[in-house]
């Protein structure tokens, strides 16, 4: 039972991380329909930027509450402005293309930006400032981290903001509308070009915010971290049905949670193919995912 | 090019130049030590240039001054692509093969084991051609076949001792037999969704590889894999033809090239039948397709299955050359260097993927010490195609009519 409750913690620690990344991928996904392989590397970057930041504001001696927020707060703005240079560079003036050419791009750009960070930043492993975010509640044997309750809780504000700026503000409405029709929306007055750029801003700052999580957590970046998570997310996004919000979310926990259980109980070695299973399974067998309309035949 | 648009283009490139050095900063210039511009400017400067230059000549062009070089070249291209287009594709395809066999003779040790990593690759081009270029599937799992098929003969050739030219075919069928599994599953699938659960099927394999230590020895790999040989010598060896005219390693070299061929002709003469035919049909609209009467779930298992086939029998090749295996080979960057060749080169064309090939193979190797930019500039060069040139280099010519059925 402790045992149980403790992967359950990990589980949703992990979900917390898929969840901010698929995020990124379905909001994308809904309004171009490209599956954007550069995010992987906007989780990357901000897992790299972060540390950067937190190590220079540790070393000017400033405190722990600032180190967080100000390096969680310049990933993510880091990682929103990148993520509309690369928008604007490689999928814009793609935008009437076919499906192929702009996945092909987006596959230049990610494997561009990957060699990037490591070119700037180096082939090995970046070390996270650990005394940040030491100690934890211990109950029995079951250990919560300060870390883990960190990364759970700036998850829900994160996914409690973005719920209130998609479905209450105009910027929201804008997006929900040039998702639905982009012609009719910009008959109306919305600049879609500009609300495009704000979908990938808000994708990659959450997925710079999931970047920095991880690397509190697992303490050290990597040049190619973004790879496997960004797939892993991304089935995460398809088993929510992918376009919608809400259903990332959901996706991303029950993905990190199979992962942890799946590690645990059966296979540790394997546990990575879990995520592909998954993702193949609801391809196949429920297309549109769990709360997914129903996905029109270009598709599947 | 009027002045506003001149205006408008030196604008956007001064924020974008901007945007870019925001970008580069915290990368280089931010330290625990402190705050520094110089490395970071020191970059930057040379991007700026280089970009500016090129928009500069961009403007020159769109306002017609190169049109005294422009004009005349574009007539020699023209009257020598009227002249080579005299000749017939045969004859250009002997000539090429010729040439490629006289190589070994002149060239030295290094550029051959380049040679070879070239015609490996053009067959698993040409085999992901069939799939991309002709059925127009997107599949970033090829890899993984490639990785049977070299897996395949390792493992036959240490447990069991049998030769390469047994296991050849062998190796093209267990790829071939894996793509059938991978592609029953996945074959209602179209575009983009095709693309990721390849991918994570690819993924599998090579994890799976990875972790089944009794069979193939997880991460360590397989080692003490046979060359190919004949009956009582081994091809590496060269015996004692050597000393007549042939040099040592050229007889490996000469397997692949035999291969190669084998592919050319294969997909050659499989573009040009009738399955080729239904291919592109799907490719260009499968529903239109169905609809003729082209069983294009059929079809498209059928073009997965073959690209796999010729994957699997370079992966052979690899695996006997090299003479060890490990799942580290098989990783999806290989995947998307085989995918952007086929791209680059222009899809469903043979010279178009052979040219790719070498431009992606060999070009790295003359540029070797920017061995650290390789794939830098590669993941640039592919978002830049698919901006200015989608169809490729040499994109293949769209049949218009032809065949009598």
């Amino acid at each position: 039972m402790e045992y149980f409750l403790q992967q359950l913690i990990n589980g949703i620690t992990l979900g917390s991380v898929y969840a901010l990344i698929a995020l990124g991928y379905t909001m994308v996904y809904g309004i171009i329909q490209l599956i954007n392989f550069a995010h992987g590397e906007f989780f990357a970057a901000g897992g790299y930027v972060g540390v950067i930041f937190m190590s220079y504001l540790l070393s000017q001696g400033a405190p722990a509450w600032v180190c967080l927020s100000g390096s969680l707060i310049l990933a993510m703005a880091y990682c929103a402005m990148l993520a509309v240079a690369v928008e604007k560079v490689a999928y814009k003036p793609l935008r009437n293309s076919s499906r192929l050419s702009v996945l092909l791009s987006a596959l230049g750009m990610s494997i561009f930006l990957q060699n990037g960070l490591m070119l700037t930043q180096g082939v090995y492993d970046k070390a996270y400032p650990t005394e940040l975010t030491q100690g934890g509640f211990e109950m029995g044997n079951v250990m919560l981290s300060y870390m883990q309750l960190f990364i759970v809780s700036l998850t829900a504000f994160l996914l409690v903001a973005l719920n209130v700026l998609v479905f209450k503000t105009r910027i929201g409405k804008a997006m929900r509308s040039t998702a639905q029709d982009k012609v009719m929306s910009a008959l109306v007055g919305i600049n879609a070009n500009r609300t495009i750029s704000i979908t990938f801003a808000i994708g990659a700052a959450l997925a710079a915010a999931a970047g920095i999580m991880v690397g509190l957590y697992y303490g050290s970046v990597r040049y190619d971290m973004g790879f496997v998570p960004g797939i892993k997310a991304f089935a995460a996004a398809v088993l929510g049905g992918i376009g919608n919000i809400t259903g990332a979310m959901i996706g991303g926990f029950i993905i990190g949670m199979v992962e942890i259980f799946a590690a645990g109980y059966i296979s540790g070695e394997y546990k990575d193919v879990f995520a592909f299973v998954i993702l193949i399974a609801v391809l196949y067998f429920r297309p549109s995912g769990i709360m997914g309309e129903n996905v029109d035949d270009t598709r599947v | 090019m009027t002045i506003p648009e001149f205006k408008k283009h030196w604008t956007s490139l001064g924020i974008g130049m901007v945007w870019l050095f925001i970008l580069l900063w915290p990368l280089l210039g931010i330290k625990p030590e402190g705050l520094e511009v110089a490395s970071t400017f020191n970059v930057w400067w040379r991007i700026a240039l280089g970009c500016s230059f090129l928009l500069f000549l961009y403007q020159l062009n769109k306002a017609g001054a190169f049109k005294f070089i422009s004009r005349p070249a574009g007539a020699v291209a023209g009257s020598m692509k009227s002249a080579t287009s005299m000749v017939p594709m045969a004859v250009w395809f002997v000539i090429g093969i010729a040439c490629t066999a006289l190589i070994p003779q002149f060239a030295g040790r290094y550029a051959q084991d380049v040679a070879i990593n070239c015609m490996i690759y053009v067959c698993l081009g040409l085999g992901l051609n069939i799939v991309v270029g002709l059925a127009g599937m997107l599949d970033l799992g090829y890899i993984a076949f490639y990785g049977i098929g070299a897996y395949t003969y390792a493992l036959l050739s240490v447990q069991f001792q049998l030769s390469f030219w047994i296991c050849l075919p062998i190796s093209a069928g267990m790829a071939g037999l894996g793509a059938w599994l991978i592609g029953y599953c996945s074959m209602r699938m179209r575009g983009d969704y095709l693309a990721i659960v390849t991918l994570g099927f690819a993924e599998i394999c090579r994890m799976v590889l990875n972790n089944w230590m009794s069979l193939t020895n997880g991460p360590n790999g397989v080692t003490g894999i046979k060359a190919p040989g004949l009956y009582w010598f081994d091809f590496t060896n060269g015996m004692t033809l050597e000393h007549i005219w042939l040099k040592k390693l050229s007889l490996i070299y000469y397997v692949i090239l035999i291969l190669v061929v084998f592919t050319i002709i294969a997909v050659y003469r499989l573009q040009h039948s009738r399955i080729g035919r239904a291919w592109e049909a799907i490719r260009e609209d499968e529903t239109a397709a169905e609809v003729m009467g082209v069983p294009t779930f059929y079809m498209k298992l059928l073009a997965y299955c073959s690209g796999a086939c010729f994957g699997g029998m370079a992966g052979a090749f690899y695996a006997a050359r090299m003479r060890f295996v490990s799942p580290e080979s098989f990783t999806f960057l290989e995947s998307a260097m085989v995918l952007s060749m086929v791209v680059l080169g222009g899809m469903g064309s043979i010279p178009g993927v052979i040219l790719g090939a070498l431009a992606l193979i060999a070009l790295p190797e003359i540029f070797r010490e920017f061995e650290l930019y390789r794939m830098l500039v590669f993941g640039g060069v592919m978002t830049l195609m698919m901006l200015f040139r989608p169809q490729g280099m040499l994109p293949s010519k769209r049949t218009m009519r032809s065949g009598k059925d």
